[in-house]
């Protein structure tokens, strides 16, 4: 099959040149994960590279068809492990719109909560490992020493670090205390500076702009054409953001600002609008979390359910705005107690997508630079 | 050295050694003796080195580093040498055996030649050559011979990208680094290693990077390049470990790959003390004239001390540098070397020669301009310290404030 792929690009290859394919991945620093480039340069310029997904398939939404409803939510952890929240959010919502379960507002706000802080962490993670890309490897440990407060926030809210578990059907697991109420707010005083700090660090450093700016440059009708979602779409200068699109569960009563790319330091749409775009994300998400835990109404956490969820025939989709974008799952129920169909949409796949149209003419280390600010997560792609 | 050599001879035998029938057996016996002092020298600086920037990179990452093997972890290298010894020597498949075990010994033979023209101090210095400077220029191109053999005989995509990054940045960058070291060589007459530093005074207004803006300029450029030459952040392209895996020694192991990075620390002193010597005055002490030097071998382990230390903090320099910047890309590399390197290089060859008839060193204004140069260099270490404590400080008091607990070990500790 790779040799049918190859055939048809060797016409492109200019007589007198010789070009090279260059396997990078699946074991390959760069790749987040175990993800395969097949490159076609000559000498550092790339060709053309083609993006080989696949590697880390689990068969999750196999699983689920195996899975009763209420017990597949440990699953949907593993989807996106840096963002597991939202893999939760959207397959809880996805149940209790089929249920048609009523979640009371207290669970709505915590979930609110839980997200953005996940979204924070999530873009840490993702803006550090651009740095750690493109050399620097200073920011990724302090984003990383960051991210620790949240883990630590979110092991006293759901009792887990990363794969979260924390939604059920009809609300959330647990309660906020007191506590954890002091600890969000103590970390978003301490973490506001300390985003201006990395600034300074990093995102105003002339290397750092010199090697994002200009560089694979989506444009507004690319990002439409490929189906990017998320912050690719909105550094592409593109408004679009699930929360403010097609409001689900209590995003409605916040008011924060959907950051876009602006052409920060270049063209509109390169590499460092995306990465800006996140930065910017992670200050509103900061304000959310703020409204929610002021506006936190009292009442219950969760509607109590069927112990064995069945559910009649019926099919929906839902989708939230995940840290790497629109995350949809659309599910197709039979009335037993297990879902007939799961399919799940993430961004990141999305993104993979138009790799092969962007890369070409960049260089090795710009193909870098454009994986990281698409902020793939392998597990994501192939779920 | 040879008078040392003849003074030791004299003091072991009581005999002038030009007497004895046994000259030739002793300079010999000297040589290896000093070849013999100048690896463990270079050996043991690597090693520590290796250790101390892992320290360093620890508390700009506000990490602890390695703090296990040996008090404060210091013989963390000697661990770190003992298992990569232990450790078996792969050769790949399909590999060109014979140039991927002889590509490390050029590595490693072209940066130790070098010590061998480098001043530890006053009159301490392996061979002082007339062509000193040109000598280790010379020998240090011979690295890059050794990086291209290894990349290229390992068979693999990677290592070979590591390779021609490699001598694209070497071939490149060699000029500006030869080139603005000719204004240091026009103010001295000479390329000899101890004659530059002896051209130069003690205090900073003697140095020869404040003679003039342009000798201010080719030192920084002089610092850039070394840099490249050393292949250090921001200029690791050959190695670039998120982009070619580990460049051009992604496929060696065990000892012929400690060869690479243990040539890499030792080339930081390489830097350093070319860095030294030829800009920033060398060994020469404040106040100590060079006839009170010369007579007292207390001044003379001082005048080390004093070059060790100028060395050890553009060593630490680089360290911190490597710890903060990212890497550029591999033709803003070339760009930044033939568009903006070596045309400033050019410039300020001429400009200085203009300097120089203008204001000669001798003079009252010559004299006066040096004295404002310096201050402006301090003007800017200052800065430059006063910036590092601001972000120290606003970081541990935003980590203490958060956590209760302070973030940095005390500061009494080893780097």
């Amino acid at each position: 099959m790779l040799k049918n792929q190859l055939s048809h690009l060797k016409p492109q290859a200019t007589p007198f040149m010789e070009e090279m394919i260059l396997n990078m991945g699946p074991q390959h620093p760069s790749t987040h994960g175990v993800l395969n480039f097949l490159i076609i340069t000559d000498g550092e310029v790339i060709h053309q590279a083609l993006p080989n997904v696949g590697y880390l398939h689990r068969g999750i939404e196999k699983l689920a068809e195996q899975t009763p409803y209420t017990t597949f939510i440990p699953f949907t952890d593993r989807i996106d492990y840096l963002s597991a929240m939202f893999a939760n959010h959207v397959y809880v919502m996805a149940v209790e719109t089929l249920a048609n379960i009523e979640v009371p507002e207290r669970g709505e706000y915590l979930r609110v909560i839980a997200c953005e802080l996940n979204r924070i962490a999530s873009h840490l993670i993702s803006t550090g490992a651009l740095a750690l890309d493109i050399g620097a490897s200073t920011p990724f440990v302090h984003w990383i020493r960051e991210r620790e407060c949240i883990n630590d926030i979110m092991e006293a809210l759901c009792g887990a670090r990363l794969t979260y578990s924390y939604m059920r059907v009809g609300g959330v697991s647990r309660d906020i205390s007191q506590n954890i109420k002091d600890a969000v707010l103590k970390f978003l005083d301490h973490f506001e500076p300390i985003i201006d700090e990395y600034n300074r660090l990093i995102s105003f450093n002339g290397i750092f702009i010199k090697r994002l700016a200009n560089v694979a440059i989506i444009s507004q009708v690319d990002a439409v054409n490929f189906g990017l979602v998320g912050p690719n779409l909105r550094g592409s200068g593109i408004e679009m953001d699930i929360r403010r699109a097609i409001p689900y569960g209590v995003y409605d009563r916040f008011d924060f600002k959907i950051p876009i790319g602006l052409g920060f330091q270049g063209t509109l749409g390169d590499s460092y609008d995306r990465y800006f775009v996140r930065i910017l994300e992670m200050k509103e998400s900061c304000s959310i979390v703020r409204q929610a835990l002021e506006t936190l109404p009292p009442g219950d956490i969760r509607t109590k359910i069927k112990r064995n969820l069945k559910i009649r025939e019926n099919e929906c989709y839902t989708c939230v705005e995940s840290a790497r974008g629109e995350m949809g799952i659309y599910l197709v129920s039979d009335g037993s107690d297990r879902p007939y169909r799961l399919k799940i949409k993430t961004g990141s796949f999305t993104a993979m997508s138009i790799v092969e149209k962007i890369s070409q003419g960049l260089m090795v280390a710009d193909l870098i630079a454009l994986i990281g600010s698409l902020d793939v997560v392998a597990p994501e792609i192939d779920r | 050295m040879k008078n040392y050599a003849d003074q030791l001879f004299r003091f072991l035998f009581q005999a002038p050694v030009e007497t004895s029938s046994y000259a030739l057996i002793w300079y010999g016996l000297f040589i290896f003796l000093v070849a013999g002092a100048l690896l463990f020298f270079a050996a043991n600086f690597a090693g520590i080195t290796s250790f101390v920037e892992r320290r360093i990179a620890a508390r700009i990452q506000s990490r602890i580093g390695p703090n296990v093997v040996g008090p404060q972890g210091i013989l963390q290298w000697v661990a770190d040498g003992i298992k990569l010894l232990l450790k078996e020597d792969l050769i790949p498949d399909r590999a060109d055996r014979f140039l991927f075990r002889t590509a490390p010994y050029f590595v490693f033979s072209g940066l130790f030649t070098a010590f061998v023209a480098l001043p530890f101090g006053f009159g301490i210095v392996a061979a002082d050559l007339n062509i000193g400077i040109y000598y280790i220029f010379a020998v240090t191109s011979l690295v890059v011979v050794g990086i291209i053999m290894g990349g290229w005989s390992s068979n693999s995509k990677w290592a070979m990208f590591g390779a021609l990054r490699s001598a694209a940045q070497i071939i490149s960058y060699e000029i500006p680094t030869a080139l603005s070291l000719i204004p240091v060589i026009l103010l001295t007459g000479s390329l000899s290693t101890q004659d530059i530093i002896k051209s130069q005074g003690g205090m900073p207004w003697n140095w020869n990077i404040f003679h003039s803006p342009f000798t201010l300029a080719c030192f920084i450029i002089f610092f850039i390049s070394a840099l490249a030459e050393g292949n250090r952040i921001p200029f690791d392209l050959p190695e670039a470990e998120s982009e070619l895996v580990s460049g051009y020694n992604t496929e060696y192991s065990g000892f012929r790959f400690l060869v690479f990075p243990m040539a890499e620390w030792a080339n930081l002193w390489v830097i350093g003390a070319m860095v030294s010597l030829t800009y920033l005055g060398g060994w020469q002490i404040p106040f100590v004239s060079i006839e009170t030097l010369s007579g007292s071998p207390w001044l003379i382990l001082l005048s080390v001390a004093v070059f060790a230390g100028k060395t050890s903090l553009v060593v630490f320099f680089i360290i911190q540098i490597r710890w903060t910047l990212p890497r550029v890309r591999v033709d803003q590399m070339t760009l930044v070397c033939w568009t903006y390197l070596a045309p400033v290089c050019l410039a300020s060859i001429i400009g200085t020669m203009i300097w120089m008839l203008v204001f000669p060193w001798e003079s009252m204004a010559g004299f006066v301009i040096r004295v404002i140069m310096s201050g402006i260099g301090a003007g800017a270490v200052i800065f430059y310290i006063m910036r590092i404590r601001y972000n120290y400080l606003s970081g541990k008091a935003a980590y203490e404030k958060m956590k209760g607990i302070p973030l940095w070990y005390p500061f009494w500790r080893l780097p």
